[in-house]
């Protein structure tokens, strides 16, 4: 008598903790070998385009924030960069520096807690207490500049909401110093750790065929070996000033991942060093009165400043007709506001393209061969937050 | 050497001659307009065609328009890394038109397409898989349509009697207030509508 065979289904979330939010994945399971995986999205839908299209676009802003909760101001950034084209109108310069140190903050924000909690997916407790204390730090700049820790509703259409507080840039400067010593620390954890090794090399390889056809980008892209980093090819704000270098993966393995995030982050560091060093000094947002709002001080003072100061939180400003595609490199990937205006105040189609979406999508044909235990695994390389990929 | 933006419609206007019915270069992007049964033989060309490598589908996108006679257009983002261009290749469809589907050509297109099926109601040709994706399980109704009410049409809460999540007709304490804020330095609409009646009794 033959025993028959059977696959096993099991159900993984929407309540796990290595599901990194609320996931819920079908698994079909043979033994302990993933036969085929059903990712089931959606549980944190909010309806996000469809608010944007009813909300002007100052308003839209803050939605931004709530799609990749982890590095907010990255995405305020492409819909921020989507306005300014639509409207002709462009940055001063110490907006564009203090944009690019924040989208960097961003940066680091977001790898260090993917990092992280990667580690933590495959056993390692450590690197999450020494990750989320400097996340900490980092998120106390946020809440200098803008009012809060994580929504922080600070680049807007025109420039940025208003002029870095004193002595915050000596912070940052302070943290910038002692953080290559924090990214060692964490390297000497997992870097050589025969654990996360064995966890990781190999695990979910991605070749560069694969990559291109299933739409990554970002470190999902890179650490296949494609040198593709939108800073670097489609140099958007002032990024072209900067100085550095984009870490390249050879295998497209999770643990090449791990290392081009690593890599980025001291890049970053130095891109933060470096604006804060260049700062140029000047207004942070467009002096066009139609677009931006008048400073405190002129309401007081101006008429035509209080009627602007009115007109543009209530009605807002108009954009001119027009349709476009902006991207801007979010540490997950590419992130892109894909914008329709019909002339009026409120855009008429926002369509919020996420790296995670498409990297999520991938996950049937990563896992395909590999063991239950590899899940969270190459879920954690992959960077999902579900804040963005259901919107 | 990299083909160029204009190089790139050059290319794309004697390739695919007749497809092509608008071709225009906004923003230092190639907006291109076919008819939607071109779409397959489209894509493959800008896929396929060695000065125009576009290896990856960015997204896929519709728009509603309610008054138009063909009420949606879907929107297709290409990429080119190799020579660092971006298209955006636009159709128009009637409601209830079959699109042919990517998913052969871009295996990404797959939840793309997913996701325009559950947000317009547009259905894909030989798609393997179209289900509903981002919406609840048992949702009705096509949300970003511009006929959905942005409040939806039902509600859950969990119901004590029946210790279930029940989903029942949304009831608002105040109606959803769309503010016309619409109404800069000219004067308001109703004004308007007002004075030119006056202006009539007055002949």
């Amino acid at each position: 008598m033959g025993t028959k065979k059977k696959n096993i289904n099991l159900n993984f979330g929407p309540q796990h903790p290595a599901a990194h939010g609320v996931l819920r994945l079908i698994l079909e399971l043979d033994g302990e070998v993933v036969e085929k995986i059903d990712p089931h999205i959606g549980l944190l839908h909010r309806g996000t385009e469809k608010l944007i299209e009813h909300k002007t676009y100052t308003q839209a802003v803050p939605y931004f924030d709530r799609l990749d909760y982890v590095a907010p101001m990255n995405q305020e950034h492409a819909f921020a960069l989507a306005v300014e084209k639509l409207l002709d109108i462009s940055v001063p310069i110490r907006g564009q520096y203090i944009r690019v140190m924040f989208c960097e903050i961003g940066r680091i924000l977001s790898h260090l807690l993917n990092i992280t909690t990667q580690a933590l997916d495959v056993g390692a407790l450590t690197p999450s207490l020494w990750g989320f204390e400097e996340r900490e730090t980092l998120m106390t700049f946020y809440e200098r500049v803008s009012g809060s820790r994580l929504h922080a509703n600070y680049f807007r259409p025109g420039g940025v909401h208003r002029d870095l507080p004193m002595g915050l840039t000596d912070d940052i400067l302070l943290f910038c110093d002692s953080f290559p010593k924090i990214i060692d620390d964490l390297e000497s954890l997992l870097t050589d750790n025969r654990i996360f090794k064995q966890r990781n090399v190999d695990i979910g390889i991605v070749t560069k065929q694969e990559a291109l056809d299933y739409s990554f980008s970002g470190v999902m892209l890179r650490g296949s070996g494609v040198p593709w980093d939108l800073r670097k090819s489609q140099p958007y704000e002032c990024y072209k000033d900067f100085d550095f270098k984009i870490p390249i993966g050879k295998n497209g393995d999770c643990y090449d991942r791990y290392l081009c995030r690593i890599e980025e982050m001291r890049e970053s560091n130095k891109i933060i060093k470096e604006s804060i060093k260049k700062m140029p000094t000047g207004p942070v947002k467009s002096i066009d009165g139609k677009i931006t709002p008048p400073k405190r001080k002129d309401i007081k003072t101006s008429m035509e400043a209080l009627i602007h100061h009115f007109k543009l939180f209530s009605e807002g400003f108009r954009v001119p007709k027009g349709e476009i595609y902006t991207c801007v490199e979010a540490p997950k990937g590419e992130f892109g506001v894909y914008l329709i205006s019909d002339g009026s105040n409120k855009p008429y189609k926002c369509k919020i393209r996420a790296p995670g979406f498409s990297h999520l999508q991938a996950m049937d044909y990563l896992l395909k061969g590999h063991m239950l235990a590899d899940v969270p695994a190459v879920l954690g390389s992959l960077d999902i937050v579900f804040g963005e990929v259901d919107r | 050497m990299p083909t160029t933006i204009n190089d790139l419609k050059k290319i794309v206007n004697s390739g695919l001659t007749t497809n092509v019915i608008k071709s225009e270069i906004n923003f230092g992007q190639l907006y291109l307009d076919i008819d939607f049964k071109d779409i397959i033989s489209t894509i493959l060309f800008l896929k396929t065609n060695d000065k125009c490598r576009f290896k990856q589908l960015i997204d896929i996108t519709a728009v509603d328009f309610p008054n138009r006679e063909s009420r949606f257009k879907i929107v297709y983002l290409l990429l080119s890394h190799e020579n660092n261009l971006r298209v955006i290749v636009n159709t128009n469809i009637e409601d209830k038109k079959i699109v042919p589907s990517l998913t052969k050509i871009f295996p990404s297109a797959n939840w793309m397409e997913r996701e325009v099926f559950d947000m317009y109601g547009i259905s894909f040709k030989d798609h393997p898989d179209l289900r509903r994706i981002l919406t609840d399980y048992g949702f009705e109704g096509y949300p970003l349509r511009k006929d959905f009410p942005l409040t939806g049409h039902t509600e859950v809460r969990y119901s004590e009697d029946k210790k279930k999540v029940v989903s029942e007709p949304v009831k608002l304490d105040q109606e959803y207030r769309n503010f016309d804020f619409e109404s800069p330095w000219e004067g308001t609409k109703y004004i308007h509508k007002e004075t030119e009646k006056n202006k009539i009794e007055n002949k």
